[in-house]
């Protein structure tokens, strides 16, 4: 399925780019994660060792939310708003 | 809650508290309470240079390269900024959700949301909440609820502008505390 992927602050930064359309066959946000973790380098920053946040749908989620066709992911650090 | 104005807006531009609870109160008579919080952009980063050694730098004019900023103005009288990022379309619902909540928890009228976005200065306004009850306890808990949930929930990032470099803001471990006195479990940190 098609997943709408989006990127903010130091991980935007660090991937190098606020998002992309990616084809992929993870159910989880979990998967997902890992997912790219495994495509390469510029993924590094969603690595485990990093607190990494992550919304599904516009709602703040944790990764055992599933991923539905044409959904939309995003991943970002710790919010500081306020 | 009757106010038919927005409950939250995102915007550059800066906003008056004045004119925020005038329009928040709107003439209901029922309203006993009007509370509300502001918060600022500060100057943390940087501690004070001392004033001797301030008058022992090369005065103003004596740059350190041509066209740019003085020793002088770097160390003693460094300007900060700060760029605030947003997710566009999440953070709209993900307050409305909040202010959902806090009318869920707390006795009130109505509750307004304002945060700011883009490039601010050290002084400027940042974020306010204000809300409207019968009584002043729930006013409080209401405005103090919004903020700690806020401050942990809502996807907004602050990066700095320093004299060194730009630095994005960490997330503290006390804002995951503060919301969890309310009894909600969500952690940012």
């Amino acid at each position: 399925m098609l997943v709408n992927i989006k990127y903010f602050a130091s991980v935007r930064e660090a991937i190098g780019m606020a998002g992309e359309a990616r084809q992929t066959s993870s159910a989880s946000l979990a998967a997902l994660r890992d997912e790219l973790i495994a495509a390469g380098p510029a993924y590094e920053c969603l690595d485990r060792s990093r607190i990494v946040r992550m919304a599904l749908n516009h709602v703040m989620s944790d990764e055992s939310s599933q991923l539905t066709p044409g959904c939309e992911v995003a991943f970002f650090p710790p919010v500081t708003g306020g | 809650m009757l106010s038919s104005m927005p409950r939250v807006s995102i915007q550059a531009q800066d906003f008056n508290l004045a004119d925020e609870i005038a329009r928040l109160r709107s003439g209901d008579k029922r309203v006993g309470a009007v509370c509300s919080f502001i918060g600022t952009v500060r100057d943390r980063n940087i501690a004070p240079t001392p004033a001797t050694l301030c008058a022992a730098l090369p005065p103003e004019g004596a740059e350190l390269a041509k066209g740019g900023p003085s020793l002088r103005s770097l160390a003693c009288d460094a300007v900060l900024s700060m760029e605030l990022e947003h997710y566009p379309g999440m953070t709209e619902k993900a307050i409305e959700a909040m202010i959902d909540e806090a009318a869920a928890r707390f006795d009130i009228f109505a509750a307004r949301v304002v945060h700011r976005i883009g490039l601010l200065q050290p002084l400027d306004q940042v974020v306010m909440v204000a809300v409207t009850s019968a009584h002043r306890g729930e006013s409080f808990r209401a405005c103090e609820f919004l903020m700690d949930y806020l401050k942990t929930q809502a996807p907004f990032w602050k990066k700095e502008q320093t004299p060194e470099g730009a630095r994005w803001v960490d997330a503290r471990v006390a804002d995951d505390t503060a919301l969890a006195k309310w009894g909600i479990g969500a952690r940012n940190v």
